[in-house]
Formats: structure tokens, sequence, C-alpha cells
């Protein structure tokens, strides 16, 4: 019969688990509008009200166990968003820098910029296809770019260490296409010489990545000449003159991608159709924005899997410091409890007041873990090798409101499971038994 | 140890409570472990003598850069080189783009270079006749459900043929074998190539190559040996950097993640949590005792053994707790990797993570058991036992 019981009680736990993860925060919102409702309302209700009250009245007295349950949680909570930040803030760097109005061209089977080949008639075909935005002067708003990798020494390391960061060799074409990007110290390159300029998250991770300052490529010096910003996957590279950048890397007149700007976001359909149509193509054509979703993806689940498990682990610990605090709690007041359903209290005003009371405090442990979280992580910076690039893309972790209420999700359900069997048995304890427990 | 059964009785005085305190301690080293093991494997990549004693040599201006073929003879005369061989990259992915493959285009000698990666003489010799032939990791061939004398169609993301098709056939003449598992699993996941194949086939090569390797004599000599090569190009247009595998592989891998302030950061948040936890149980435990205690004081002893006790106490429970832990996150690990086809690597907690971890646990031990067995040291047996304590 116990047994069955606790089977019941199981099953249950499960199915409120699984409905609580799929739950949108309005249900959330309509489930405790229910429950207040409820407790004001019916006569059960007000019970459970009054027990609660006695129950959190008497917090105080046990803030060192209570304790235990909120900073356990906070612990799972702020561990686990900030792990899923990274993954946010990863996947929005890359999101942002596509947009469905601009589309890229790589050669035929080609996963990255940087394996793609571009003739000098490639170009000019892929000009000419309908679909392409025009300038004022009537050309094609398209820019032929050149990616390569460039190894620089990488900020705060003692030796001579070296890491690699994307190059983009681009010409004013570049920055027509892609609105976004602006300059935020010094100037421009000048087309023709060997300068440079850098992008703001470049410049974070690599030495000497300051306006008015000399860096070696290879056997030959450039200069910096100033810094640009544009919130995105770019803020990771550095930017040169597309000639210049072909010569040093002996690429002739071939470029490795495309990218033109979509006289609107309706017209990829046929700007594809196009290209594929002509039979001196070989090329694939993406919208930035899958292209750019399409590189985030594996990195994002990953970060996410790693968040959750670690995470689960991390609440399973956390559960059963909760049972453990619960369990002493529902021991020190089993008197108080049974004195109660002596005098008529059925069980379950008790139940709930128990799992208010651990849920409560779960709240807050989630309350304090996400805010942790969010004060110490919001907007750090962390850096990795992107996949489908030749460089470190640097992003900024993101604490979005989502994250913040799947934290508080989880420290709630940690908190129901934590309450639930104390709370049955506070409830289904003998009465008797229960009062003749010292 | 005289007073081991009195203590173990102390510990499990409340089963469930000393049941659900210990869970919390096996998920928290159980983590440690885990991640522990992550944080090692990623400071040990390439760490083996092999990798001391072999240079790269890659392109300075970045390593997709190549290098000119004529190089090989000039590192061969270097002082101190035994072995040169060469590679490049292929690029290779199999059905589908972004099915990617670790594929080279490597030299004839390539593998007299890695002892780590092991090939039946039957399977080098027919690399060796087979212009098509490829050899391929047996994890890679797993992935794929490949076998020795499939033909493969691969298609390369970067090279095309002199028709500009980017199909390439190859022919799997054998596997490689993992020397050792833990240390070089990645060589599993290889699919080697014959660079005769390679450079004969796509227009777009020419003789160049994209990175040497070469073995010095003696690991000692590894830097100067490294000086001497890179001199060697020095001020041309195609200056070389050459570090050995060991440094390469750790710079590499620093850029694909900083998990050193990842670990830690989460270690953190993690043993806070557990100290509060097992903490508190430590202290609900011996209030409870206190007439307990005051009775062992009245029989004779000491207050210094009292403490002894209780801090004996907190550290079993947490060594208990600890070893279940890290011995599950030894099983753990394997079983993931295994599960995942080694596509997901969690390696085992090694005799560091193992070391590291019982210091952890004795030292929390000690921390959790200090208030308490302080508190039950200097118990007033009178007030005690009057129950005003």
């Amino acid at each position: 019969m116990k047994f069955l019981k606790n089977l019941g009680l199981v099953l249950l736990l499960v199915l409120v688990l699984v409905a609580w993860v799929m739950l949108p925060w309005v249900g959330a919102l309509g489930l405790a509008v229910l429950l207040a409702l409820w407790m004001f309302l019916t006569r059960r209700g007000a019970q459970a009200r009054s027990v609660t009250g006695v129950g959190v009245s008497t917090l105080p007295q046990r803030i060192g166990s209570s304790a235990v349950i909120v900073v356990g949680i906070a612990g799972v909570v702020g561990v686990l968003v900030a792990l899923l930040a990274m993954a946010e803030g990863y996947s929005e760097t890359l999101r942002k820098s596509g947009s469905e109005d601009t589309a890229i061209v790589l050669r035929g089977a080609s996963a990255a910029e940087v394996a793609s080949v571009m003739t000098r008639d490639d170009i000019t075909q892929i000009g000419q296809a309908p679909g392409v935005a025009k300038s004022a002067k009537g050309e094609p708003l398209l820019s032929a770019e050149t990616v390569v990798a460039a190894n620089l020494p990488v900020k705060g390391t003692k030796t001579d260490e070296e890491g690699s960061v994307q190059m983009r060799g681009v010409g004013d074409e570049a920055f027509a296409v892609r609105p976004q990007i602006r300059i935020v110290a010094g100037r421009k390159f000048q087309a023709g010489l060997k300068e440079l300029i850098v992008g703001q998250g470049a410049a974070r991770q690599f030495e000497g990545l300051e306006p008015g300052k000399q860096i070696r490529l290879g056997s030959q010096m450039w200069t910096v000449t100033g810094v640009f910003a544009s919130g995105d996957s770019m803020e990771s590279e550095l930017w040169a003159d597309a000639p210049v950048v072909a010569d040093t890397y002996r690429r002739g007149a071939s470029r490795n991608s495309v990218t033109v700007k979509l006289t609107d976001a309706s017209a990829f359909k046929e700007f594809k159709a196009a290209l594929e149509a002509n039979p001196q193509l070989k090329v694939d054509a993406t919208t930035t924005l899958a292209f750019f979703a399409k590189q985030s993806e594996q990195m994002t689940k990953i970060l996410r899997i790693i968040g959750i498990v670690v995470g689960s682990i991390m609440a399973v610990g956390a559960v059963f410091g909760a049972l453990n605090t619960m369990f002493a709690a529902v021991a020190t007041r089993a008197r108080e409890i049974a004195t109660l359903r002596a005098i008529g209290f059925p069980g379950l005003p008790v139940v709930v007041a128990v799992m208010l009371e651990t849920m409560l405090l779960a709240a807050i442990g989630g309350i304090i873990g996400g805010g942790i979280a969010y004060l110490i992580f919001n907007g750090h910076s962390a850096s990795t090798m992107a996949a489908g690039s030749v460089g470190k893309l640097s992003f900024e972790l993101r604490v979005s409101g989502q994250l913040l209420w799947e934290g508080l999700k989880w420290a709630l359900a940690i908190g129901f499971i934590g309450g639930l069997f104390p709370a049955v048995r506070a409830a289904s304890l003998p009465v008797t038994t229960a009062l003749r427990e010292l | 140890m005289k007073y081991l059964h009195l203590i173990w009785a102390a510990l499990f005085r409340r089963k469930l409570r000393t049941v659900l305190t210990l869970v919390s301690i096996i998920t928290a080293f159980l983590l440690f472990g885990l991640l522990d093991a992550v944080r090692t494997s990623f400071d040990q990549a390439g760490q083996s003598a092999n990798g001391a004693s072999r240079l790269q040599t890659g392109s300075r201006l970045s390593f997709i850069q190549t290098l000119p073929m004529a190089l090989t003879q000039r590192l061969q005369s270097v002082d101190g080189v035994k072995l040169v061989t060469y590679a490049n990259w292929f690029g290779g992915a199999y059905q589908d783009p972004h099915n990617q493959v670790f594929s080279f285009a490597v030299a004839p000698n390539y593998l007299d270079m890695y002892p780590e990666m092991v090939v039946t003489d039957q399977a080098k010799q027919a690399f060796a006749t087979t212009r098509i032939g490829a050899l391929v990791g047996e994890g890679l061939a797993k992935r794929f459900n490949w076998k020795v004398g499939d033909k493969i169609p691969l298609q390369s993301t970067i090279f095309p043929d002199r028709n500009g098709s980017k199909n390439w056939q190859f022919e799997v003449v054998g596997l490689i074998h993992a020397a050792d598992k833990k240390s070089s699993g990645w060589y599993d996941q290889l699919f080697l190539l014959n660079w005769k194949y390679f450079d004969d086939t796509t227009p777009y090569n020419q003789g160049a190559v994209g990175w040497y390797v070469t073995r010095v004599a003696d690991a000692n000599q590894a830097d100067r040996v490294a000086k001497a090569i890179d001199a060697i190009s020095a001020n041309s247009d195609h200056e070389t950097r050459t570090q050995t595998e060991q440094a390469a592989m750790a710079s590499w891998m620093k850029q694909v993640a900083d998990i050193g302030l990842i670990v830690s950061s989460i270690m953190g948040a993690v043993f806070f949590t557990l100290l509060l936890l097992s903490g508190n149980t430590m202290m609900q435990a011996v209030r409870e005792r206190t007439s307990e205690i005051a009775v062992l004081k009245t029989i004779g002893f000491s207050g210094r053994s009292v403490l002894a006790m209780v801090l004996a106490e907190s550290v079993l429970l947490l060594v208990i707790g600890g070893v279940i832990g890290l011995a599950l996150a030894s099983v753990i690990g394997p079983a993931v990797s295994a599960g995942s086809g080694g596509t997901l690597r969690l390696p085992a907690a090694g005799l560091n993570s193992w070391a590291t971890g019982v210091g952890l646990m004795v030292l929390f031990g000690v921390i959790v058991g200090a208030l308490p067995a302080l508190n039950a040291m200097r118990l007033n047996i009178t007030d005690a036992l009057a129950g005003r304590a």
C-alpha cells in the first residue's frame, strides 16, 4: 500500500514536471492566480493560508537551514543561466550578422567562405542576376571579398603566443552592403596601401590593434588606421583593401565570396533560381541570415547541452539538500502540525502550506541566482574559434529575460520536488504518533 | 581507529538525512570528476614525449597558407632533424558538405612519424601501392559504416579535380587504430589519402605543402632546431613558423575555448553549495546528540577526543560521498564517449583528479565539521544533561 502510494507520488511528480517544462509564463501566471483565488475564496484555501502564514512567520527562526535551500538553488540557477547565456550570446552574435535582404554566394559545396573560390567572370555574372539592388550610379550593389586567416599575438600572454584572426579584403561596396558597420576611431584604410581597420572584438583580443600602430603579417608591416563597430560577427575581423590582401596572400584576381544586396527579401528566390539556371556558374546562394544561422547551429547546441547537463547534475544535489532541510523542518514542527490536524485541519492545507513554503524559498533562490548571473555575466565577453570561420569569434554573454524565466522555472521545479515528499509525510503521519514524537 | 564503530553509528543515526546528504555530496563530486577530467584532457593535449620531439612548420602568415615543396630538402639538411614529412588539408566531406571529415593528403613517409597510429604492414603496403587508397580511423569507419575494400566518394570543400568536379573517389585500404585511446583518441577520426594522387589530380595545388612535420633527434634541441628552420625562409615571401606539436596543440585548444575559467567558476558554485548543505547537516546532527555527547564526556572522554570524533564523522561523510561520486564519474565519462560514437569525448577521471578530489574531501570535511566539533568540545556536561544547552 505504501509502495503504491509512493509510486503514485513519483508518477504525479513526473507529470507535473513535464507539464511545467512546457508551460509558458502566461500559464504560470494563470496558475498563481488560480491558487490565490482558491486560497482566498474557499474554506480549505483559507485554512491553507493560515497554516502557510504560521510556517512563513517562523522562517526567520530557522534562518540557517532555510538559507541552505535558497543558496543551493541560487547556485544551480546561477550556473545554468551563465552557461545558457553563453549559448545565447554566441548565436545572437551570428544571427545579427545576417539579414534576409542580403545574400552570400559561394562556390558550390563550400561549407565556409575560406574554402570557396570565385573568379572575375563569376562575380560579373552574379552582378547581372535579377533581384540585385542597384546603386545610384546604376551599378549592382555587390561586394566580392577575400577571406584569409592571419596570425597575430594574443593579448595577455607572456610569450609570443599567436592566435588566428579572420582577415577580409574588401572594397567600398562592402560598406554599402553592410550598413551596420561604422568607424568608431581613426579613419578608413586607403585603397592600394597596406592599411587596415580592425573590429572592436578583434582589438580586444589581439595585441597592438590600435589606430596608428603597426602590425606584422608575414614578412610585411601593416598600419592600423581605425577601429570599427558593427555589433555582429564582423567585429572579430580585420578589414583591408581587397587587391592588397589578395596580393599578400597570393590570390590573384579571384575572391572567396560575393555578398549582394537584394532589392528586397522576396527577391531572393528569383536571384537564387537565376544563378542555378546559369550553366556557367557552379555556385550556392544563401541569404546571409540562413548562412550565419547554419554556422551557429552546432556550437549553440553544444553549449546548451553542456549547460543543461551541468545544471541537471547540480539540480539533483540541490533537490536532496532541499529534501533534507524540509524533512528536518517538518520534523521539528511535527507536533504543531499534528495539533492542527487533531483540532480538525484536513491534510490538504498542511501539504499546500509546506509546499508553498519550499517554493517560496526556491523562488528567492532562483531570483538571487539569476540576479547574480545577470550582474556578473551579462555583457561578459568570451571567444571561441567559430565554425566556418578561420578566426576567433568574440561575443558577449547575454542574460535575457527568457533565460531568467527559464532559471526561475528550474528553481521552482527543484522546490516542488524538495517540498512534495516532506509535505506528504507531514500530512500522513498518524496524529497520535506525531503528538508523542519529541 | 578504535572508535570507528562509534563514529559509524553516529553517522548513520538518522539514515534518511545521511543518505540525502550523501546524494548531494555524490553529485558534487560527480560533477567535479567530469569537469576536472575535461580540464586535464585539455591541458594535456599533445603533451606526450612524441609531441615534444615533433615540430610543426606552417606558414607564418596563417594556417591556411601553403609553403613551397622545395623546402623539404632544406629542412632535411638542418642539423638535428631526423625525419621530415608533410601534409595538406583536403577538406573532405561525406555526402553532405556539412558532414566534415578530418582529411589530409599525406607524404609517403607520414606514418613513420606517428607511432601513435597503428596500421598493419599489409595496410601500409596497400596504401603505398593503391593510388586512390585511403587509411581511415576506426572511429570514423564506424561512424559511416565503411569497411576495408569499400569504394567511397568524398567531396572536397576546397579542391576540385581537373574537370572542375569536387567529387573524389577513394578506396579504403586499411584502418588506423589509435595506440592509446585516452591521450590520442583523435587519430581514430582521421582520413589519410595519398599526397601524390591529390597533387596530380587537383590543378590548384602545384607542389604546395600545407605544413611540414619534422622529428628532432633530441627533444631538448627542439627550440634550437625550430629557430634554425624558421631562419631558412626569414624575409622571404613564405616565412615559416615552427613550434613543437605540444605547443601548437596547446595554443589551438586555447583558441577553441577558455576552458579553465568556465570550469573553475562552475566548480566554485558547486562546492560553495555543497559546503553549505553538508555543514548544515553536521550542525543538526551534533545539536541532536547534545545529551549523548554529555554522557560520553561524563564517562571520561576528553574534550579533544570528542572534537576528533565529530571531525572524523564529517570527514568520513565527505569521503564516502566523494569516492562514490568520483567512481561514478570514472564510469560515466567513458560510457558517454562510447555511447555518442566518439562525437562527444569525456575522459575518465585520472589519477590527478582523484588526488585533488580526495584532498578536497578531507578539506571540506574539516571545514564543515569544525564548528559543530568545537561546540561539542566546549560543551558543559551539567548544562547539557540538564537540557540547558
